[in-house]
């Protein structure tokens, strides 16, 4: 099984441990992730502004990169998507179909793929507010949504209640949007900033210590905003908790 | 810009508040006779002063032909806290209202599924069931007319109330009425025209646009609305009592509507075999309007058509569930034709619908039913006010709506969005509104609608996302990193990034640079 490595931009620039707790955490269950040295960026910042024609060179070196392998593993929902649902600025060859259909996001593959059943090695005796990225929710469907009626389900948390010690606390509103939304931060930022405040109170509300998620852009706009109120938040990608990296 | 209380908290390294409304504002607390602050134990205690009236923040501004500024008329919505919270709670509530009664039906899903595939057969027959509409309609004893778009409507209507020598029209809530500017149209020709829901009465009171397409005057404050009725209907503008209000405003109308020469209701649906129509309302006040003057004018858009009277309860089922919270509104009125001596007539409106039919990726927008379920759900929309959008459609709703009015004003509304899609979710008839939202981005930017500056960024984001040489040098520094990952960037100009948020800490090494120094982890570096 040939398994490749995404590590967004993002996460690349801003967050490299998000990407080392992935590759090590993948490495526990026996996968060694190769890593496509030429790999960027999935396109998503310009698509997200409807500038696909823009986007165009870049989905395809993306494909460049990651043709070829089994599994394409991306520690964050937001990149999936745009991956799997939006990369269409791009000829839809054999192989961009096929990159875009192995491409899964860390807690799926996780969950689905691999079908985990433990993660012995961690620990995390905190208190834990799961963030849903909106994309990881709606678009790749991590779990039951709010407004549907469908059985309630959440892959994430089925992950995140196998580790010792870590007790997950529920906000007024669970599955609201962060204001974060690509470029929505900073072309609308009177609002993304509004909701990014109410969004960290409804953490600190229900008495997290940490919050957790599988997308590190929701929680750089989260951070920010909780710095700024002085809330005393702390934010780790669901990667490092299951990896166990120590609080 | 005013500094806020809790920016001067921040800012003095203070933690924030969790219950601002403990805060008082403009209190420096008390000083002692050289100027010092007192400690806590030297100071004494005083009780909180009530909050300074809020002025109610006012919508959009209007440049002639310039993209509405969504984020400008946001933030004066949001400096007016009390306003925007209240906003932001009331519809929220609705939001959770909405859902206990979705947890009530077993089959919500499949309702909303026949709900969508009965609107999607209706318009893609649509030339049909209106034929056969105005058949059964005209049969019923119905004049039916046909306007292309909002002048027709409206001289059409001056037409009817002018062959009556009407000079006074009582009409209820209508959202195709705001589209075609009709009250300011029959303003010029002398008609008196009273609004008889609540709220868009008092929408019309304060010459104001509904801010909400089932609750319209949902952004006002219980005192923004004792100044309205103070001002125009001389009422005490000390009392905010609701039942005061509301009591008030039905004495001094009530006598308007009793004298009025004509009635004029939108309609909920029209329904094609029997050549009915349908208006829901919680007042009572569409059958006022309807069947107190003799003469009832029904303006309707041609995308309300159903097929069968069987399908209608498919629909009554979903539309005040998803609005409002409630099983069914309390009035659902059926007006099949004119009573004994009076008149009735339909005016069946296009105004741009048969155009966006014709549209692959817009026409399903046409199977809305004006439930309002997706303004309620929108994180934005509870944070910017209807007004904020500047359009006659606001919301999710309004962001795919407008721009088919006015592709150039309404290029901006696209992106008033974070693309979340709760909307999609609770769309009684599934319309995928947050797709829609999307496709227009891609729309406007094939065009060049979404401004240069904009779109330039992109373009150079692209040159270097595409490179990987490029990339790895822009971003070997942090400040690099954020001018070239443009979410973060905005061209020279301060990054609004800062404008409420910390910047991210910036890495030692990036993830590659991690990667080539240590093989991966693999050599040493563990």
């Amino acid at each position: 099984m040939r398994v490749a490595l995404f590590v967004p931009c993002y996460i690349d620039a801003f967050e490299p441990e998000v990407g080392i707790a992935t590759l090590k955490l993948l490495r526990r269950f026996g996968i060694d992730p190769e890593y496509p040295f030429d790999q960027t960026c999935c396109g998503q910042p310009m698509v997200n502004a409807g500038c696909h024609n823009e986007a165009k060179a870049t989905e395809e070196l993306f494909v460049r990169n990651f043709a070829g392998f089994d599994y394409i593993v991306v520690p964050s929902g937001s990149c999936t998507h745009q991956i799997r649902c939006h990369m269409t600025a791009i000829d839809q060859t054999e192989e961009v179909r096929q990159v875009r259909e192995r491409t899964f996001e860390l807690v799926e593959f996780l969950h689905d793929v691999l079908k985990v059943d433990g993660f012995p090695w961690a620990e995390f005796p905190h208190k834990v507010s799961y963030h849903n990225n909106c994309n990881a929710l709606r678009g790749i469907f991590h779990g039951s949504m709010s407004e549907r009626r469908e059985p309630p389900y959440s892959k994430p948390l089925n992950l995140l209640r196998m580790v010792k010690g870590l007790e997950l606390v529920e906000k007024a509103r669970p599955d609201e949007c962060c204001g974060f939304g690509g470029t929505f931060s900073v072309f609308e930022p009177a609002v993304s900033v509004k909701m990014g405040q109410d969004k960290v109170r409804d953490h600190a509300s229900a008495g997290a210590e940490y919050v957790v998620s599988a997308d590190s852009s929701c929680m750089l706009h989260q951070q920010g905003c909780a710095d700024r109120l002085g809330l005393p938040l702390k934010f780790r990608h669901i990667a490092q908790v299951l990896n166990g990296d120590r609080a | 810009m005013k500094e806020s209380h809790e920016q001067r908290r921040a800012k003095d390294g203070l933690p924030a508040l969790l219950h601002e409304a403990l805060g008082t504002p403009d209190d420096g607390g008390a000083k002692s006779g050289s100027g010092e602050r007192l400690t806590h134990g030297e100071a004494t205690s005083r009780p909180l002063q009530p909050p300074p009236p809020e002025r109610q923040p006012r919508g959009a501004k209007v440049h002639h032909r310039r993209p509405v500024d969504h984020n400008e008329a946001a933030q004066r919505f949001i400096d007016a806290p009390r306003h925007e919270k209240m906003h932001d709670e009331r519809l929220w509530d609705l939001r959770q209202k909405r859902d206990r009664q979705m947890h009530g039906i077993p089959e919500w899903e499949t309702l909303r599924e026949l709900a969508s595939s009965i609107k999607q057969h209706t318009l893609a027959h649509l030339g049909d069931h209106l034929e056969r509409f105005e058949a059964q309609a005209s049969a019923n004893g119905i004049h039916v007319h046909w306007a292309q778009d909002g002048a027709e409507h409206n001289r059409i209507v001056h037409g009817i109330l002018s062959d009556h020598g009407a000079r006074r029209l009582i009409k209820s809530k209508s959202m195709l009425t705001e589209e075609t500017g009709f009250r300011h149209y029959m303003q010029g020709v002398g008609i008196e025209v009273i609004e008889t829901d609540l709220g868009e009465r008092i929408q019309q009171l304060d010459d104001e646009a509904p801010s909400h397409i089932v609750v319209p005057a949902v952004h006002k404050l219980r005192s923004d609305v004792a100044e309205v009725f103070a001002r125009t209907l001389g009422t005490d503008p000390n009392n905010d009592d609701v039942h005061y209000l509301a009591e008030q405003q039905r004495e001094k109308t009530r006598p308007l509507i009793l004298g009025a020469d004509a009635g004029m209701t939108g309609a909920n649906f029209a329904v094609a075999e029997t050549g009915t129509f349908v208006v829901c309302t919680n007042e009572g006040n569409a059958d006022l309007s309807a069947n107190v003057p003799p003469l009832h004018i029904a303006s309707i858009g041609i995308e309300k058509l159903i097929p069968r009277i069987a399908d209608l309860g498919v629909f009554i089922r979903l539309l005040s569930r998803s609005a409002l919270g409630s099983p069914i509104t309390q009035y659902t009125s059926h007006f099949r034709g004119p009573r004994h001596g009076g008149e009735m007539h339909v005016v069946l409106v296009d105004n741009g619908r048969s155009a966006r039919l014709g549209e692959v990726d817009f026409w399903e927008s046409l199977k809305c039913i004006r439930c309002g379920a997706c303004m309620n759900t929108c994180p934005v929309y509870r944070r910017s006010g209807g007004l904020s959008y500047g359009a006659t459609y606001s919301g999710p709703i309004g962001l795919i709506l407008d721009p088919t009015f006015d592709r150039r004003r309404y290029s901006s509304l696209p992106f008033a969005s974070t693309l979340n899609g709760s909307c999609t979710n609770v769309c009684p008839v599934k319309i995928d509104i947050h797709k829609q939202i999307f496709a227009w981005r891609k729309a406007l930017a094939e065009t060049h609608d979404i401004g240069l500056g904009k779109q330039a960024l992109m373009k150079a984001a692209g040159a270097v996302l595409s490179h990987p040489k490029l990339y790895r040098a822009a971003i070997a520094t942090a400040d690099g990193a954020l001018k070239v990952l443009p979410d973060f960037a905005v061209t020279n100009r301060l990054n609004t990034w800062t404008q409420g948020r910390d910047m991210p800490e910036p890495p030692r090494e990036t993830f590659h640079q991690w990667y080539e120094r240590t093989h991966g982890g693999e050599e040493g570096a563990q």
